[in-house]
């Protein structure tokens, strides 16, 4: 049975994780790749790598960090931040991500989602989507571009039909109200945008436990949840979750043992 | 040079993390769309993700599918990872392709069902339906990586090695002799993806006997 996936996710700057992660012994928690190691034995299902280096000449760090992880680490991780052409999407697929995020980039030219789907494929394309809720109205959200600081006017639903509908192979939602907050995803907003496209959504944004990734997977109809401080700072376990979903009857797929790689 | 496992290189889009997992296995493989190499191979391997029609396109126009033919005739180690699988297929319903006939069967969309996302995208079990060296130490419902939208259907039984379920029972492991293929993407599957390469280079090199599909039910 396919198993909804568990997602942590990571902000990386010049090629360093940053936003301390606490959890497990390692000798250096800013290190993408003993980082992802890590998060790879201890069950994660897929990661995401957010980066947020500001320059374009810093990003070379990124590209050593990308071709590095995809070394050593062997489930599928996906690159978002700064990604704005078929070319920077060629670049990351080719050092060894396994998908490319796009945000801003696609709400400026929502083209560049059909000519990487067309180029890449569809499974490459994931389009993320921050939005918030529109005040008095309920059950309606609008998108924000370049890291949430600009209002759009697009609706949240539609923008995600769109996406869909010109290749995005899935949708990463991030609610901008829950964001940080840990008190639940937008349950809302998930299922009103899981209903109106026939590609996987992952849910982000206000997750504090088990019970809100439950809720977004059951409730919200995602299909996979992303999370980092309930992660990083070692709140809740990648087995714990799983454990918790498991017995509530949401398929996961088990923590491998602890064996060493043949 | 017989004991090299060759990966054909026709800018498949997981060309290189194919490569990346036979290295971490061990393998050092070479990655080259030269018919000699292909020729000479201790065992060769089909990459391939993205559409049907760019696949055969590619290959035909490197000159690759005489060489592909002829080494997989010749009954020699080979292994095809997801449009890898569906290339040895008769036809692929995506974009009425017809591909390399080398195995009976088609490539079908996934039927639309309510609630049933396409691509089918993320982890899910393979059943084995017999004893294989590439799926050795690797338990039957063991979770493998997938992402595709559509999946191949074979009439021939004997022919299925693994299988999984996503709105229908499909096909998700063949095999045939030394030939292994499958849908599911083993270099993104953590440890049992890299056992699975481990083994199916170990069998290559050592020359274990092929096991025999007649028992399967």
């Amino acid at each position: 049975m396919l198993t909804r996936r568990i997602i942590p996710c990571f902000d990386v700057d010049r090629g360093r994780v940053v936003k301390g992660v606490s959890f497990v012994q390692l000798r250096d928690a800013g290190d993408p790749v003993e980082l992802a190691r890590a998060y790879e034995a201890a069950g994660a299902d897929e990661l995401v790598f957010l980066d947020i280096t500001a320059s374009a000449e810093d990003r070379v760090t990124t590209y050593d960090m990308v071709a590095a992880t995809a070394e050593q680490v062997f489930i599928p991780f996906t690159v978002g931040g700064g990604i704005r052409s078929t070319a920077d999407m060629k670049i990351m697929l080719e050092l060894g991500a396994e998908k490319v995020s796009i945000n801003t980039a696609a709400i400026q030219d929502p083209d560049l989602i059909s000519s990487g789907a067309d180029r890449f494929g569809s499974q490459c394309i994931v389009v993320a989507i921050d939005a918030r809720r529109v005040e008095g109205v309920p059950g309606s959200w609008e998108v924000y571009s370049h890291g949430g600081r600009m209002p759009t006017g697009l609706d949240a639903v539609e923008w995600a039909v769109e996406a869909a509908r010109r290749g995005a192979g899935e949708l990463l939602v991030t609610s901008m109200d829950a964001d940080g907050h840990q008190q639940g995803y937008d349950i809302e907003l998930l299922r009103a945008i899981s209903d109106a496209v026939p590609v996987p959504v992952i849910a982000s944004g206000g997750a504090g436990g088990p019970e809100h990734m439950a809720a977004a997977l059951t409730e919200g109809r995602a299909d996979a949840v992303l999370a980092a401080s309930i992660f990083h700072f070692g709140t809740y376990t990648i087995r714990q979750v799983k454990e918790y979903l498991a017995a509530r009857g949401i398929p996961v797929r088990p923590v491998p043992d602890p064996e060493p790689i043949p | 040079m017989r004991d090299r496992v060759v990966v054909i290189d026709y800018d498949a889009g997981n060309l290189r993390s194919v490569a990346r997992a036979l290295d971490f296995v061990g393998a050092s493989p070479l990655v080259s769309a030269e018919p000699a190499d292909i020729a000479g191979a201790g065992a060769l391997v089909l990459p391939g993700v993205g559409a049907a029609a760019d696949t055969m396109r590619n290959l035909r126009e490197r000159g690759l599918i005489e060489p592909i033919r002829d080494y997989i005739a010749a009954g020699r180690p080979f292994l095809g990872v997801c449009m890898g699988l569906q290339a040895l297929l008769e036809r692929s319903e995506e974009g009425d392709q017809e591909c390399l006939g080398i195995l009976p069967g088609d490539v079908r969309r996934f039927p639309a069902q309510p609630g049933l996302k396409v691509p089918h995208m993320g982890w899910n079990t393979i059943e084995w339906r017999y004893p294989h060296p590439v799926t050795e130490g690797i338990p039957s419902g063991s979770y493998f990586y997938f992402v595709h939208s559509y999946h191949p259907a074979t009439p021939d039984p004997a022919l299925v090695l693994g299988e999984t379920e996503y709105g229908l029972r499909f096909p998700s492991v063949l095999a045939r002799g030394y030939l292994v293929a499958t849908q599911c993407h083993p270099e993104k599957s953590g440890r049992d993806g890299l056992r699975f390469y481990a083994n199916f280079v170990r069998w290559a090199r050592d020359g274990a006997p092929v096991p025999a599909a007649a028992a399967a039910p």
